[in-house]
């Protein structure tokens, strides 16, 4: 694109935007002088020609992030009802936190004796989870969820193997067809094969398949719960036996832990390993798709193989334990390390901050406005839209296509269609078990006057699909773009700046 | 050249004298979509009947294509690398994928005629 | 609650119109025996800004923070200066606060960042194509090393002995569950292991700048790798030194794991950080992670979408390239802004003043009695040895002194002698001359004289 194209494109507020290397023009945004003169010591290994990066002043760059700002929709726009990604307010108190000095500004191998606070505030988060999930351990290194997931899996993995005999060979998983795709991946990576269980007609894990599947082959389960069509498997504790009357073990995919806060405690299920998402549950920003974190909640009998490293509670206080060595003197057996140093503390700060800005009580009316408000949605729409389990959902509404259909409109165009309305899509085409499935999550932080005027919205796309299906193709009309070529995308990636 | 024979996996296999050419067929292209990628298998690897053989993707799915019967592949189809898209432009004819050696006790015994498959498609779906 | 915008009025009309008595019904679905009520007390009540602000800052309050006072902790994680710019627009509401952009046609800002991200990390590890980040740099090189055994079938990595030891650990933790093989070389060896390639090995992991600060052409190790059909990954921990040395990619590298924390973002204590990975464009459809692709609308206006997902879990589940669903979203995007405010002669200079600071640094201290200079050539860290004592006491006793003088090799090898005396040093554009002075005079007096 040109400077010309993005002047006669842009109107009004509608501010379209070059490549930084389109903006190049020979200026840097960073003042520092040269070095006085030394003896390189490089061993010959200096980069011989130029790198090529584009060069523009403060002004120039402000700009450019700020038009690039304008042509994306965030949570502090309005509601963005992704089913299974809570996108909850961000409290910026959160943010204020996470970069004191004394949290942002300290280095992970700094003497550990420098760092009582770093150590007393992981431990204060471990805590906090602890009483919330009801497990004795959590693991707080895992960087994002899928990462929890396969801390949780190997910890598993290394309990059947320290078992020895024929648990160490149990190589199947059980999970059933509605799962994240991240559960199947996971589950591949570590070498074992999973097995799908149906659903229910009412959107439950079929225990009758799942326990005529149970054998001494079985390593785990991995269930989520609330699960992807956003209702509370209501046999987890039939589940849970089932699984450990084999000698497995019970994953729980703790995605959706935002709506069981308060409500009831993994531990008290029967779970053994849960990820928590601090990015949905704990609102730590989801940044435009990370950083996240994911610490494992585990239990007793999964407790002693969490990674290292590990903050420790010994007479001496707090100890972080960084190496095999270390842990086998304090009577554990970490299967290993899943990145370096000791996880993502700029989340736990967040996370922590959040917690204590809620409190108990503060948590329980987050599940309880959560699942409150997400049952309007769907009370309020399910004359409209096809429910996909006429029940009493808990913190997502999900929908299929029925009648949309009918009408001759996608899933896809319909979501489009709110686009050109000024609001974010809900989650389309997951879980894959409901067909065009639409997936709405409001989580607690939209008051009933924006659930009123999104539900209001919702009933009118929906009741003019019949009229008007050619306009929901063209969808959308008013946003920076119209739709996207993906096809062209993926056939001739392009993939980065091609001056 | 043989009739062609369908799969219950959407492949089809048309036989000309000890070589065989499998591509995906019309309904299965439908299902996908817009195809972006074709991932072939080497030229010389020897396949047993239901190994996988190649991968298609489309923006939506990636799917597996089994080898329908016992062979070593004696060439892929040249045009698909620049081209996807043939596969949904002509998914039984110019979108072919592969051509294998069949192996001596090879058999297609177990494949469907077109009228069993489009059959089998319309009990499917 | 101020972050609860309901009120008890609207619940209640809220609760009639889905046609339940209260909100407690709604979770009736959860087995009595162990739903939770009203009166169970998990953790205690709620806290206003004041009070909560008071509870975390006298836990920060308890951390010797990098900047008060002498500074030199490397080891993979540095200390760099970021423009106030980079922090106000990492915070922008549009950037914090939005989601995986899965609706292209409102998340351009988030795309077109993401492609121009891609398109820095292409141009500095000199690869072909990069994707839009990875957990961190260790996470990075440990999905190196698979997606090496997808690409050549084979089953053993082979890690350079100055290959940071967190990153080995990670990689050995994924390749022990995976069933895959590792074949460690002497740690601390300078040797970049050559003569250990053969037609078994998938790949060679080597970081440059090393763990402990050596610098390695990787020309010969390339091509000695692709001899026997096995690829070079080249790992680095400190993407500044990019700015001034050679690109892996001119080196020979089939791919790059780096950790660009350096660039963007702060310390904090080890995370979150910012995986960058490239590779060749021969190796796009088995790279592992999220991708932005430029295209157009249908008005044939230049636009950018995430693409080439079906190598993704959410399409391709159990057969995906990782299970990998996050990135490292928002570090990016500071990295990109930081490296936009550089630009080429920023860059370039900043490197510059980093390996001028560590030389100065290095001949101050290799200058003390007992005190040997480890490396032939470094960038912006070095490795001394504080000959017949033991590295982590005299860190230590410098902590005492609030000098942070770097990180004892034994805090990793506690089990290893030769590394025993051993420390890491790293110095950056923010270590003033006094800082030095200070590190130095106290080392001297620790140890008691200077060289003749």
């Amino acid at each position: 694109m040109s400077e010309e194209t993005k002047q006669a494109r842009s109107k009004g507020l509608h501010l379209e935007e070059l490549l930084l290397f389109e903006i190049d023009s020979d200026a840097c945004g960073v003042d520092m002088d040269e070095p006085e003169d030394f003896t390189p010591r490089l061993g010959g290994l200096q980069r011989k020609d130029a790198i090529g990066l584009p060069g523009l002043s403060e002004p120039q760059v402000m700009r450019h992030y700020s038009r690039l700002a304008r042509q994306n929709y965030s949570i502090d726009d309005g509601i963005y009802p992704l089913g299974s990604c809570t996108m909850k307010h961000n409290p910026r108190l959160n943010e204020k936190m996470a970069r004191l000095p004394g949290f942002a500004d300290i280095h992970p191998l700094q003497p550990v004796s420098s760092v009582p606070g770093a150590l007393r505030l992981m431990e204060a988060l471990s805590e906090k989870l602890r009483l919330l999930t009801g497990m004795p351990a959590i693991a707080m290194t895992p960087r994002a969820g899928a990462h929890g997931e396969l801390c949780g899996m190997m910890a598993i993995r290394s309990a059947l193997e320290s078992r020895g005999g024929e648990a160490a060979g149990r190589k199947r998983i059980l999970a059933p067809e509605s799962a994240h795709g991240t559960n199947p991946a996971t589950a591949a990576m570590l070498g074992f094969e999973v097995d799908p269980i149906r659903a229910t007609s009412r959107g439950e894990i079929d225990f009758e398949e799942l326990r005529s599947k149970l054998d001494s082959s079985v390593a785990a389960i991995m269930i989520t719960n609330p699960n992807t069509c956003g209702l509370f498997e209501t046999q987890m504790i039939e589940i849970a036996d089932a699984i450990h009357d084999v000698g497995g073990y019970l994953y729980c995919d703790g995605a959706n832990f935002n709506a069981i806060l308060g409500r009831v405690r993994p531990g008290d299920l029967g779970v053994d390993a849960m990820h928590i998402n601090l990015h949905k549950t704990f609102s730590t920003p989801h940044g435009g798709g990370g950083p996240g974190a994911g610490p494992v909640a585990l239990s007793e009998r999964l407790a002693s193989f969490a990674p290292l490293p590990c903050v420790l509670s010994t007479q001496d206080g707090l100890r972080l334990i960084e190496t095999q060595a270390d842990a086998h003197e304090h009577g554990a057996s970490p299967f290993g390390r899943l990145g370096a140093f000791h996880g993502q503390m700029g989340m736990f700060t967040r996370a922590l901050t959040y917690i204590l800005s809620h409190g108990g009580d503060g948590l329980r009316q987050v599940s309880g406005d959560a699942v409150l408000n997400a049952n309007y949605v769907r009370a309020s729409l399910q004359d409209v839209l096809e429910v996909a389990f006429d029940r009493i959902c808990m913190h997502e509404a999900l929908f299929s296509d029925g009648t949309l259909q009918a009408d001759g409109v996608s899933t896809l165009d319909f979501a489009k269609a709110m686009i050109d309305r000024g609001v974010h899509p809900m989650t389309m085409y997951f879980p894959l078990v409901v067909h065009g499935a639409m997936l709405i999550e409001p989580t607690e932080s939209e008051s009933k006057a924006s659930l009123d005027s999104f539900i209001s919205l919702m009933r009118e796309l929906a009741q003019s699909s019949a009229e008007d299906k050619k306009a929901f193709a063209k969808a959308p009309l008013h946003a920076p773009r119209k739709r996207l070529d993906e096809t062209k995308a993926a056939r001739k990636p392009v993939l980065s700046w091609r001056g | 050249m043989s009739e062609k024979q369908y799969t219950k996996q959407h492949e089809w296999l048309s036989v000309d004298g000890d070589v065989g050419t499998v591509g995906i067929s019309e309904h299965a292209q439908d299902q996908l979509g817009d195809v972006v990628y074709v991932e072939l298998p080497a030229v010389g690897k020897t396949l047993e009947a239901n190994a996988e053989m190649a991968v298609v993707e489309s923006n939506k799915a990636a799917s597996d294509v089994y080898a329908p019967v016992a062979g070593e592949v004696i060439e892929v189809n040249p045009q698909l690398e620049e081209r996807p898209e043939l596969i949904n432009e002509s998914a039984e004819d110019k979108g072919w994928l592969v051509k294998l050696r069949l192996n001596a006790d090879a058999s297609a015994d177990s494949l469907m005629s077109a009228a069993d498959y489009q059959n089998f498609v319309k009990n499917e779906s | 609650m101020r972050y609860l915008p309901l009120c008890e009025r609207e619940r209640a009309e809220m609760c009639a119109r889905i046609g339940v008595a209260s909100v407690e019904e709604l979770f009736h679905d959860i087995p009595a025996s162990v739903r939770l009520d009203a009166k169970t007390q998990l953790l205690p009540d709620h806290l206003g800004e004041i009070e909560v602000e008071a509870v975390m800052r006298e836990l920060a309050a308890g951390n010797r923070a990098a900047g008060d006072g002498p500074f030199f902790v490397g080891a993979g994680a540095y200390r760099h200066h970021v423009p106030a710019s980079v922090d106000h627009l990492v915070q922008r509401s549009e950037f914090m606060t939005s989601y995986t952009p899965y609706q292209a046609e409102i998340a351009q800002g988030n795309l077109q960042a993401m492609f121009e991200f891609q398109s820095f990390v292409s141009l500095l590890t000199g690869m072909e194509v990069a994707n839009s980040s990875m957990y961190d740099g260790s996470t990075a090189c440990s999905e190196a090393v698979a997606m090496a055994h997808r690409i050549t079938g084979r089953k053993k990595a082979v890690l350079a002995g100055g290959l940071h030891p967190h990153y080995r650990e990670v990689v050995e933790t994924m390749s022990r569950f995976a069933g895959d093989e590792v074949e460690n070389l002497e740690i601390g060896s300078k040797d970049v292991g050559i003569d250990r390639i053969d037609g078994e090995t998938s790949c060679i992991v080597v970081q440059t700048p090393d763990f402990f600060g050596n610098l390695h052409d990787l020309t010969a190790l390339g091509e000695a790798a692709h001899k026997h059909g096995a690829l070079l990954i080249a790992v680095t921990t400190e993407v500044v030194s990019l700015g001034l040395l050679r690109s892996p990619g001119s080196m020979g590298a089939d791919i790059t794991a780096a950790e660009g924390q350096s660039l963007g973002n702060s310390l904090n204590f080890g995370g979150p950080y910012v995986g960058l990975f490239a590779t060749r464009e021969k190796h796009l459809r088995k790279m592992p992670g999220r991708l932005v692709g430029e295209t157009t609308d249908e008005d044939g206006r230049r636009g950018f979408v995430l693409t080439l997902s079906a190598r993704e879990q959410h399409i391709r589940r159990q057969n995906a390239t990782s299970n990998i669903c996050t990135n490292s979203n928002l570090c990016a995007m500071a990295f990109a802004i930081h490296l936009a405010l550089l630009g080429e002669k920023g860059l370039q200079r900043l490197a510059r003043i980093n390996h001028a600071r560590a030389v100065r640094l290095a001949d101050m201290l290799d200058s003390i009695a007992g005190v040997k200079l480890v490396n032939e050539n470094f960038f912006n860290e070095f490795t001394i040895e504080i000959e017949g004592r033991n590295g982590s006491d005299v860190i230590e006793s410098l902590a005492g002194e609030n000098i942070l003088g770097g990180v004892p090799a034994a805090r990793f090898y506690p089990e290893n002698e030769s590394m025993r005396s051993l420390v890491v040093v790293a110095a950056t554009e923010l270590c003033r001359d006094e800082d030095m002075q200070r590190y130095h005079d106290s080392l001297r007096n620790l140890l008691k004289g200077e060289k003749s």
